[in-house]
């Protein structure tokens, strides 16, 4: 019997043979952030805590920790986009915008045991910073579709929401704190069942208006669901569907609003996201490709007060996406 | 908290709507809400053993309650009927619940011996109180935010005969009518959540099959009035 060298549950080693095929998606992915004249950077994978935490506090605590010899608490990076806020502010604290980097690098986040979570994965992106909504937003999504092509995804959908919807309409609904955060919770969830309970408690408001949130979490699919939105109506509303509508124009302007699934049920987890956020399906996988969206606050946290947009993908799952069309094309053959 | 990142799971790509449900308890009822929606359930009903079951718009896959959420989550089902017990017990699975199907329904309670003080006895005097259950996260969530302290003692079979032979000081189970409890004089203490059968679905079955997902809710929805 061979003696045992473990390595970490949700840490891998990576092969030949799956090395190969990982350059290769990757220097597809390069290709097209270069062409469209994002540059490259590589931040440590390892930072201060602190002030990875001012970037967002939520994701802090999905992060690995640790002491120094000096006794200063250390980071792993959950994600790039904070590390490249960072950047931003301090090398390029005087820089003209729009800036545009990409990167390709290993992130980390604890796991739930027995759930074949991943500590260790490999992300690639985009950070448009910079950038106003909605040309912004709707650059990087044009980018987007390219990676995703260019990966061999044809048939991956990319889902645009609005993170401001439901803060803004809750404000407007005039909810307070402690049931607002119960209600977010639950739409972050989509809990439906439980947020009907919650709605359902709001008594003062009238059927209509607890109807607008049990409803609009559920609209999803091309423009008509903007109308449809504005039918169940209100202020909130109204502003996030113009937000999304002039989004949805340009995309149309730039021909990848096909690809574009809009859904006001997105809402994603990490807490610096304003205006436009994204999610990337494929066909393939039960699980998502990627995800993004508009932090126009964050880079304000790191001194520097410029609008952003970005996306990332997870690189072990464009691969196994990548695997199963490639399957399905010789399958048809 | 920013969710992990899990190894991807691979899933079918078309063709009909893959829909996990439970054997078990809720089974019959399972059967009788789908076929209140024109799903043919015969064949579900005459074979005991099959586990994939060709009902026309649907395939419908069965499985344990429990491990409804794990197929729905990877994707290997594009929807899912289970308890909210079950649901309430994983709490870290990201499906989408859609709808509340009325059916199945039951309590989680704390319960202990019948007229016996060990209960309130433990907390007074040692801090602690000793639950057997088949429900660990259920139960540390609920003493957690009832600000006590208890050391969970997960079982697999018949809970009610922990606090008979001084394994645990009180049971956190699922009761339906109670009458498990009563024959083991047992009596309910504390009501922790009501519970009743779900609708799931899995986040990229919701967005991509947008249409089938919504249309399939609305159905049993309308059904169920």
């Amino acid at each position: 019997m061979t003696d045992l060298h473990p390595i970490p549950p949700g840490t891998r080693d990576i092969l030949p043979d799956e090395m190969r095929e990982l350059r290769a998606l990757e220097s597809a992915l390069c290709q097209v952030f270069e062409a469209r004249g994002y540059g490259q950077v590589a931040t440590p994978a390892i930072e201060y805590d602190e002030v990875l935490a001012r970037g967002d506090k939520r994701a802090s605590s999905a992060a690995y920790r640790f002491f120094d010899e000096r006794g200063d608490l250390l980071a792993m990076r959950t994600d790039m986009t904070i590390p490249i806020a960072r950047v931003v502010s301090t090398r390029y604290a005087g820089a003209e915008p729009p800036l545009r980097f990409f990167y390709l690098g290993a992130a980390y986040r604890t796991v739930r045991p027995q759930r074949a979570q991943l500590r260790e994965f490999m992300q690639a992106g985009v950070e448009l910073i910079g950038a106003e909504a909605p040309d912004g937003t709707a650059e990087v999504i044009e980018v987007l579709c390219e990676a995703l092509d260019a990966a061999g995804l044809g048939s991956a959908v990319i889902g645009l929401g609005d993170a401001d919807l439901y803060r803004q309409l809750l404000t407007e609904l005039d909810v307070d704190d402690e049931r607002r955060a119960r209600i977010l919770d639950r739409l972050a969830a989509h809990d439906l069942v439980g947020l009907a309970v919650e709605v359902g408690e709001l008594e003062p408001l009238g059927t209509g208006r607890r109807d607008t949130l049990l409803k609009l979490p559920n609209l999803r699919g091309g423009r008509e669901i903007l109308d449809r939105a504005k039918e169940i109506g209100g202020d909130a509303v109204e502003r996030a569907t113009s937000r999304l509508q002039a989004t949805y124009d340009e995309l149309e302007k730039r021909g990848v609003a096909d690809r574009v699934q809009l859904d006001l049920g997105l809402l994603r987890d990490l807490g610096y996201y304003t205006g436009a956020i994204l999610e990337v399906y494929d066909p393939a996988l039960g699980h998502i490709l990627g995800g993004g969206g508009r932090y126009d606050k964050l880079l304000g946290r790191y001194g520097r007060d410029l609008p952003a947009v970005g996306f990332a993908l997870y690189l072990e799952r464009l691969h196994l996406a990548q695997a199963e069309e490639q399957r399905i094309h010789e399958e048809e053959k | 908290m920013v969710s992990g990142v899990e190894g991807a799971t691979r899933r079918s790509l078309d063709g009909a709507l893959k829909l996990a449900i439970p054997r078990g308890a809720l089974f019959e009822e399972t059967l009788d809400a789908l076929d209140g929606i024109g799903v043919s359930t015969k064949e579900l009903r005459s074979d005991s053993r099959s586990l994939i079951f060709d009902a026309g718009e649907l395939t419908i896959v069965t499985m344990r309650p429990s491990d409804v959420p794990t197929y729905v989550e990877a994707g290997a089902a594009d929807l899912g009927i289970t308890g909210k017990d079950v649901l309430l017990e994983q709490g870290d699975r990201d499906v989408f619940e859609l709808l509340d199907l009325g059916f199945g329904a039951c309590r989680m309670v704390l319960a202990a011996r019948r007229g016996d003080d060990r209960l309130a006895e433990a907390e007074r005097r040692f801090g602690t109180v000793r639950i057997a259950t088949k429900y660990p996260g259920i139960t540390e969530r609920y003493f957690e935010e009832t600000g006590r302290r208890a050391e969970v003692i997960e079982v697999k079979g018949s809970v009610e005969l922990a606090p008979l032979v001084s394994l645990a000081d009180g049971i956190v189970d699922l009761v339906a009518t109670g009458r498990t409890l009563e024959e083991n004089d047992l009596e309910i203490r504390e009501e922790i959540a009501a519970s009743t059968a779900r609708l799931v679905s899995n986040r990229v079955s919701h967005k991509l099959r947008a249409e089938e997902v919504d249309r399939l809710a609305e159905r049993l929805h309308e059904a169920k009035r």
